[in-house]
């Protein structure tokens, strides 16, 4: 029995961290769409945070721990960086400069040698396994379904309803979204670095337009009326195509599709019912 | 003597060549009602944005408690004790009744981040303490009830009273309403008109803009009229209610003329 | 040499303006980033190339078909997948995210359809000598494209402005409810708004798939990044904006290879877009529209 299930894990393996990793890329996109705000930027993010784990591991040499908590402040910096022009202005905006910084770093990527161009950034070392891919899951989401039931839970609401009454309140809007977005960059970030390092190889096109719409489909199918949304969003959409063999190809068309079908029919998500915000 | 709470000195607005606010001068003094009236267009939301920081006034000054508040931004303006309502309540509609108030208590808890995301005793006993007055403050507004219902689905009247009980979440000091009569009929009015009275004699200091002249005048300690963006008029109830120019901007300059001369043949004031 | 720079540039410049004239527009009037867009540029190159190649249609009349093509495909995706969330008045990131979700569903189709290889249009038919002309070369082709973004730029200057169709859309454009009390039928206002944009992305793309003789699926998506920075720069819904900022653009990328780098063009793309936020979101025409925390 022991032995069946140890085979089954063996052939479904990165499936099964495939899944905790998109979980995490999930959660950071719901610590930015809980706010209210559209950031594309998660495949971005996620590309920055791989490619720096993968450095500090493998050209520096330094422990795994390293490397993640590496992986998860670069991304950190660079969103900073973007927020704080964009956080003023309404969300079109911040929607198109994440965007447009996917592109920008796809194309420095595919010209670093350094990172390995366009052949990829290969050799790096499985680290990863399910406790910590997991373990880190479940850290980040109990830490959210906490919060959500806090003042901060609730201000975020606010802001995501109506901001300006949020802000007459006495929430510091500004600093929640930065916040927001840190947070998300630091998040996908770390989803990089985990998967960097257990696929043992990072492609320049991993983290371009299809990823940033995968990533952002979790959350619609899932809804963000409550952490889990996101994370069971995350959770249909790479299994079915993992498991219905024939679909995969078809990946793009699926995640783009369910995008539609969703906002179209069912714009609040499959988990529309909220979470209560008090303690 | 009363110490006056909130002080304009001169704020103007304009919108590119319209002027909306006019170099607007007055002063609310701590524990009165004090309401501000004008015909429509007269500038009274603008000036509200103004005070509540939504809207950057483009002269002049205000101070609250002696300190200038003109360029601080909104959110700190609750922190130091101003709240408001919205003429077209705005409440957070997804919300359940008692989340919408805690949502206003947030200045006063001041548990950090650390402390919440680790359940410490501290927050604990935090978020349990805002429950409890939340609920207090549900009652005082007669919401008790409806506490876990969804704001969106109260009727317009409670609505009302929900978005006052938001605002008194965070103990305030100065209460700015926007047309809190607005869209009430004569028993709600009423209803409101007693709440209004009670938070006074709490301490509430309370700035209030409305067109129900009836409303006004029987609450107000002291009104402020405002027309085409400036202050034509400012006093008493009594003495509001006389002013020729007053009567000119909400009644035209025949009528006024015509009540003029009344009152004079009569002989005695009205 | 600075000379055959300015050349290309002016080439490139008119048609980042052109693709970036049907984007503002779009958002200017139905007030939505339709991402959609870039699937448009695609489509209008394959149509011309499927007609040119398979179907020997002569070039000059094949791309004009392309275009006019996009622009139909565009009114009816458009409308599917836009009217529903007008109609539940969605909030406004929600179409943009619909936009977000067909871009990558039609995208994936076509290349379903027909491979991520590069096709190119018959040789034959791009077989045009060029000529020199002080000091430049100058390919007929690079004329045919400046003139032809020129005029489709003059014409939609003069349906928006001159026509009775092209005013409802400013209406529309200017305040909604408004115009719909006035009597303007917003969804055919929309629908042509859908069309006329989708023909002038679809044309932007047949002038670059003819330029670099490269037509592919994907081409849309890094003139997408164009596009953004175009309609920020020149002001959101502003088309005089889109036209300056698009040869400006088109300055900026080519003296940038010439003289720096290619790698460089998007870095400097990018950051041109980040300062315009910084330094004056609202962009050269916009309106200061744009909140304040």
């Amino acid at each position: 029995m022991w032995e069946m299930l140890d085979d089954l894990f063996y052939a479904y393996q990165d499936l099964f961290y495939g899944l905790g990793v998109n979980a995490i890329l999930a959660l950071s996109m719901y610590a930015v769409v809980s706010l209210g705000q559209l950031s594309l930027g998660q495949a971005a993010f996620m590309g920055i945070g791989a490619y720096v784990g993968a450095v500090v591991t493998v050209k520096l040499g330094l422990p795994f721990g390293l490397s993640l908590t590496a992986a998860m402040i670069a991304p950190a910096i660079v969103a900073a960086l973007v927020g704080i022009p964009t956080l003023r202005l309404t969300g079109v905006y911040l929607a198109i400069a994440t965007i447009g910084l996917g592109e920008v770093l796809r194309i420095l990527y595919l010209n670093s040698d350094y990172l390995g161009g366009a052949l990829g950034f290969s050799g790096i070392p499985e680290k990863a396994n399910g406790w910590i891919i997991y373990g880190l899951l479940a850290l980040i989401l109990s830490g959210f379904l906490i919060i959500t039931r806090s003042r901060v839970g609730r201000a975020c609401e606010a802001i995501r309803q109506d901001e300006d009454a949020a802000r007459v309140m006495g929430i510091n809007v500004t600093l929640y979204k930065m916040t927001g977005l840190i947070l998300s960059a630091a998040l996908a970030g770390l989803g990089g670095a985990l998967n960097a390092h257990f696929s043992s190889f990072i492609s320049p096109g991993e983290f371009g337009f299809e990823t940033a719409v995968a990533i952002l489909s979790y959350a619609v199918l899932g809804g963000v009326a409550t952490p889990l949304g996101p994370v069971i969003g995350a959770f249909l959409l790479t299994a079915l195509p993992e498991l219905l063999r024939s679909l995969h190809e078809f990946r793009g068309i699926f995640n783009g599709l369910i995008i539609v079908l969703v906002m179209i029919f069912l714009p609040k998500g499959l988990l529309g019912w909220r979470v209560r915000r008090t303690g | 003597m009363n110490s006056p709470l909130l002080t304009a000195e001169g704020i103007g607005r304009n919108f590119g060549a319209l002027i909306a606010v006019d170099a607007v001068s007055f002063t609310v003094v701590q524990g009165q009602i004090h309401a501000i009236i004008g015909p429509n267009g007269a500038g009274k939301t603008t000036l509200f944005n103004i005070i509540s920081g939504l809207v950057p006034a483009s002269q002049g000054m205000l101070r609250f408690q002696d300190r200038e508040i003109t360029g601080l931004p909104p959110f700190r303006r609750a922190t130091i004790g101003i709240s408001r309502t919205f003429q077209n309540i705005r409440i957070f509609p997804d919300m359940s009744v008692l989340e919408n108030v805690l949502t206003g208590m947030s200045p006063i808890l001041r548990q950090p981040v650390w402390s919440l995301l680790l359940r410490l005793p501290a927050a604990r006993r935090e978020e349990a303490a805002a429950k409890q007055e939340g609920l207090r403050l549900l009652e005082k507004v007669g919401l008790h009830a409806q506490a876990n219902a969804r704001a969106a689905d109260l009727s317009y009247g409670d609505q009302r009273r929900l978005e006052i009980a938001r605002a008194l979440a965070a103990r305030p000091k100065l209460l700015l309403l926007d047309e809190p009569a607005a869209g009430m009929n004569p028993t709600e009015t009423v209803g409101l008109l007693s709440l209004l009275q009670e938070l006074r004699k709490d301490g509430l200091t309370l700035l209030l803009v409305e067109h129900d002249m009836g409303f006004v005048m029987g609450l107000s300690d002291r009104i402020t009229v405002l027309n085409f963006g400036r202050v034509i008029a400012d006093g008493a109830p009594g003495a509001i209610r006389r002013d020729p120019q007053v009567i000119e901007a909400y009644l035209g300059a025949k009528v006024a003329a015509r009540l003029a001369a009344e009152a004079a043949k009569a002989g005695a004031p009205p | 040499m600075l000379g055959q720079q300015l050349f290309n540039a002016l080439v490139l410049g008119s048609v980042y303006a052109l693709f970036s004239l049907g984007f503002t527009l779009v958002f200017g009037v139905v007030r939505v980033v339709n991402l959609l867009y870039g699937f448009y540029f695609a489509v209008g190159a394959f149509i011309a190339l499927f007609l040119a190649t398979l179907a020997h249609v002569p070039l000059w009349l094949a791309a004009p078909l392309g275009a006019i093509g996009a622009g139909g495909i565009a009114a009816i995706l458009d409308g599917a997948l836009l009217t529903p969330l007008r109609a539940a008045k969605a909030p406004e990131l929600s179409a943009l995210i619909v936009t977000l979700g067909g871009v990558l569903l039609f995208i994936s189709c076509l290349t379903l359809a027909f491979g991520t290889e590069i096709r190119r249009f018959p040789a034959e038919l791009l077989d045009w000598p060029a000529f020199q002309w002080g000091g430049v070369a100058i390919s007929p082709l690079q004329i045919v494209i400046i003139v032809t973004a020129m005029v489709m730029v003059s014409a939609l200057f003069f349906f928006i402005e001159k026509t009775r169709q092209g005013t409802a859309i400013r209406a529309l454009a200017e305040n909604p409810d408004v115009a719909a009390l006035m009597g303007v039928n917003v969804g055919r206002a929309m629908a042509m708004t859908s069309f006329a944009a989708g023909t002038l992305s679809g044309a932007a793309g047949i002038l670059i798939g003819l330029n670099f003789n490269a037509v592919h699926p994907y081409m849309g998506e890094s003139m997408m990044l164009r596009g953004f920075v175009v309609i920020i720069v020149g002001g959101l819904g502003d088309i005089r904006g889109a036209l300056l900022a698009g040869l400006a653009l088109g300055f900026a990328e080519v003296l940038t290879a010439a003289y720096i780098s290619s790698d460089f063009k998007e870095a400097v793309t990018f950051s041109v877009l980040v300062l315009t936020l910084w330094i004056r979101p609202s962009g050269l025409f916009g309106k200061a529209s744009v909140k304040r925390a």
